[in-house]
């Protein structure tokens, strides 16, 4: 984008160039013929984030993508905007768990795709103790990333779109928060926690003309899949980011995705402890 | 962020409800406070925008995702002088407030827009122009001086002969170079509060154009509509309006007729319908097949020429006649497409248009035209000829055709030699802005933005899509 920004102005011959704020931050301006939302991805690397991060482009979004790792996440803006012919995507490598850096650079954020119409929250952790084992340390490391990191993110964001009577938020939880189950209590638990954080958000802001979509992905194929005990019938990425666009744009709740999971987690839900505690699964 | 009056984060929309952005938003009360935020959102890195009343067609209000300082809170009239007509305010007070304090005392403001809901300092951005534009010129030439900040916070005072050459760039300038605040405006002496309408209608364009060339010099205003719809041989009809001021020896009571409860425009419609409601009911003939009946009836009503009297606010603030009347086009909202062409080619290159818009199928709904002169502000939209307002209906379905539609307007435009206003156009390219304004504006308007901004501060979406991208 800087090149095409010093090519544009090697053209403007024989007068001194502009002073703009374009060097750093979205030319993708928005008029009313050709609209543009803005949106931001945290956790955008890999799996699911990627797969709706590309997604989100495809539709128009500017993006702010944001997590730890440098070099997958550089390499997916890159993608996105050699695809689009446009820069959509603008990467921040960020660590959810440093709470204390969210409000800087969210403003900075904002600044740079210009405003902000959807924050989506996909960062997860997934570390399985193993059977009759207990680590409290991967189980912080859980709820910092799963749940605290969620909470040190869209809050602030909560408050601007409160303020602003408008926006967009998409949480991704899991199947793994309707029952606490014997293989990983510390994931049952943050992601337990991170969809009643979602569903309280919802109940706060729907009044104000705010949207909030809880997601629950049932298997999906990423890299989180390799710590799931069994795998059925799990689907893509990009079919799991195609499900939660649409339920986007229909404004809807809750989903499950695939959707057949919600059959499944109605009849896990209501397994009784006499039994489910006996239960391996 | 600043600390001080509280930061918002909102959602602003443009005046046809056709584009909106987020942003942060802060509402000044004090010059002080500007300063403030200038020093806040350089320390930041941010850009700032100034914003009025949010009138304007297009993005020259936004500044997506930055800062953007709302002055409508800076309001108060600082001076007015009864004996001079000379009014002194604030950026954000508006027209409303303006002609509502002189007028009782038998002035008006020179030059209006449609809607008295814009603030000084936005008429000022835009140097806006009103019906008497081949007369009077733009607001800029009826401003005795005024006193700006520039992005570093320093206070500069202007007049035409002091300092001219921010004078003539400042007004026009859409708030790039500097932030107004306070105005001081020449008004106009009113004998009567009434203006001698008359009314007839014009068979074509060609004849529309005609009269608004020969008639302009004989009245104090004149505006034309056009019915954009209607194509074959009435492709461009249309009614022209113009109005002269009264003469005291005519108006039977000429302190009666100024006086405010004679001026205001009555919020219900036979005395019972509340207009407020209005909208809703005009939301159905908002389409190709409503709209058309709509100005067959409107054409055939104007056959009749006739004659009459009209208050000054009821002649002029013809937007605030339905309240909300955007509302109307739908969640899509609408644009603006004006155009300004020279004398000679302005039939010839809306003919084009207006053929090309009804191939297409995408009608505009409501033309307007105006007589126009050059004037010497920096980056001025106005020539010796006319202009063309075309209000079109956005809609999900016909946004890309009707940008490929507007991009063929704009070449036919340039090609004819004509201008635009960057009040108005939301599509207008950095390239088709280059063309029309001219290199040597281009270079004398960069270098005062270099002089006055140098860090690049003060900046809209407006900017960076007409001067930089």
């Amino acid at each position: 984008m800087l090149e095409s920004c010093s090519r544009i102005r090697e053209g403007i011959v024989m007068t001194p160039a502009l002073p703009s704020s374009t060097d750093r931050t979205s030319r993708t301006i928005s008029t009313p013929l050709r609209p543009r939302r803005r949106g931001i991805v945290i956790g955008a690397s890999s799996g699911i984030g990627a797969a709706l991060a590309r997604r989100l482009a495809r539709e128009g979004y500017v993006l702010g993508l944001i997590a730890r790792r440098d070099e997958l996440l550089t390499a997916l803006a890159t993608d996105i905007n050699s695809a689009a012919g446009e820069p959509l995507a603008y990467p921040y490598a960020h660590d959810v768990r440093v709470f204390h850096e969210v409000p800087e650079l969210l403003r900075r954020i904002i600044a740079d795709i210009g405003g902000l119409d959807l924050a989506v929250y996909v960062a997860g952790a997934n570390l399985p103790p193993g059977p009759n084992r207990f680590d409290f340390s991967a189980d912080r490391a859980m709820m910092e990333v799963n749940l605290l990191g969620a909470m040190a993110w869209l809050d602030p964001v909560a408050s601007l779109f409160l303020s602003a009577h408008a926006g967009q938020i998409v949480g991704i939880s899991s199947v793994a928060a309707d029952r606490g189950r014997v293989g990983n209590p510390g994931y049952n638990a943050s992601k337990s926690g991170l969809t009643t954080y979602l569903e309280a958000l919802r109940n706060r802001l729907a009044r104000h003309g705010v949207h909030v979509l809880t997601v629950k992905p049932g298997f999906v194929k990423t890299e989180q899949l390799k710590a799931a005990l069994k795998v059925l019938f799990p689907i893509s990425a990009d079919a799991a980011a195609d499900q939660i666009w649409r339920a986007m744009r229909g404004r809807k709740q809750l989903i499950y995705t695939p959707a057949w999971w919600r059959l499944v987690m109605f009849g896990v839900r209501n397994i009784p402890s006499v039994l489910f505690r006996r239960m391996s699964f | 962020m600043p600390s001080g009056p509280p930061l918002d984060f909102a959602r602003l929309e443009n005046f046809g409800h056709s584009l909106s952005s987020t942003a942060f938003v802060l509402r000044p009360t004090t010059v002080e406070e500007i300063r403030t935020a200038l020093r806040t959102a350089a320390d930041h890195g941010m850009t700032v925008t100034v914003r009025g009343a949010g009138r304007s067609y297009n993005d020259a209000s936004l500044n997506s995702g930055q800062l953007v300082l709302d002055l409508s809170k800076l309001n108060r009239i600082l001076e007015w002088d009864s004996s001079s007509g000379r009014l002194t305010c604030e950026p954000g007070v508006t027209l409303e407030q303006a002609w509502k304090q002189v007028e009782p005392d038998g002035w008006w403001p020179p030059v209006v827009s449609g809607t008295m809901r814009t603030t000084l300092g936005g008429c000022l951005a835009a140097n806006i122009h009103g019906k008497n534009n081949f007369q009077r010129g733009p607001i800029g030439e009826h401003v005795t001086a005024f006193s700006a900040l520039l992005a570093d916070g320093t206070e500069v005072k202007c007049t035409p002969d002091d300092q001219p050459d921010l004078f003539f760039s400042m007004i026009g300038g859409f708030g790039l170079l500097g932030i107004f605040t306070s105005i001081t405006l020449q008004m106009k002496p009113v004998a009567s509060g009434l203006l001698t309408v008359d009314a007839w209608p014009s068979k074509n364009l060609e004849e529309h154009v005609h009269d608004l060339l020969e008639h302009a010099p004989h009245f104090d205003y004149i505006v034309g509509w056009v019915d954009t719809i209607a194509g074959g041989r009435g492709l461009g009809r249309g009614q022209i309006h113009a109005a002269r001021y009264l003469p005291a020896e005519q108006d039977p009571s000429p302190e009666q007729s100024r006086r405010l409860d004679r001026q205001v425009l009555p919020d219900r419609l036979f005395a019972v319908f509340p207009k407020s409601l209005l909208h809703y009911f005009m939301q159905p003939f908002v389409n190709n097949l409503g709209w058309r009946a709509v100005n067959q009836a409107k054409y055939i009503s104007a056959l009749r020429h006739h004659s009459f009297r009209q208050s000054h606010a009821a002649f002029h603030f013809l937007l605030d006649y339905v309240p909300s009347w955007e509302l109307s086009y739908g969640s899509g909202g609408l644009i603006q497409y004006q155009s300004f062409l020279p004398k000679d080619s302005a039939v010839r290159a809306w003919t084009e248009m207006l053929a090309l818009s009804h191939k297409h199928r995408l009608p505009s709904y409501l033309g307007v035209t105006k007589r126009h002169r050059p004037d010497k502000f920096l980056l001025s939209h106005a020539l010796d000829g006319f202009s063309l307002a075309m209000d079109f209906k956005v809609t999900h379905a016909n946004r890309q055709p009707l940008a490929r539609l507007l991009e063929d307007f704009d070449q036919i435009v340039l090609e004819a030699g004509g201008r635009f206003y960057f009040a108005k156009n939301s599509e207008t390219s950095a390239a088709t802005a280059r063309r029309f304004l001219g290199e040597e504006a281009l270079s004398q308007f960069r270098r005062l933005k270099l002089r006055c901004d140098p860090q690049g501060l003060l900046e809209s979406d407006l900017y960076r899509r007409v001067f930089v991208s």
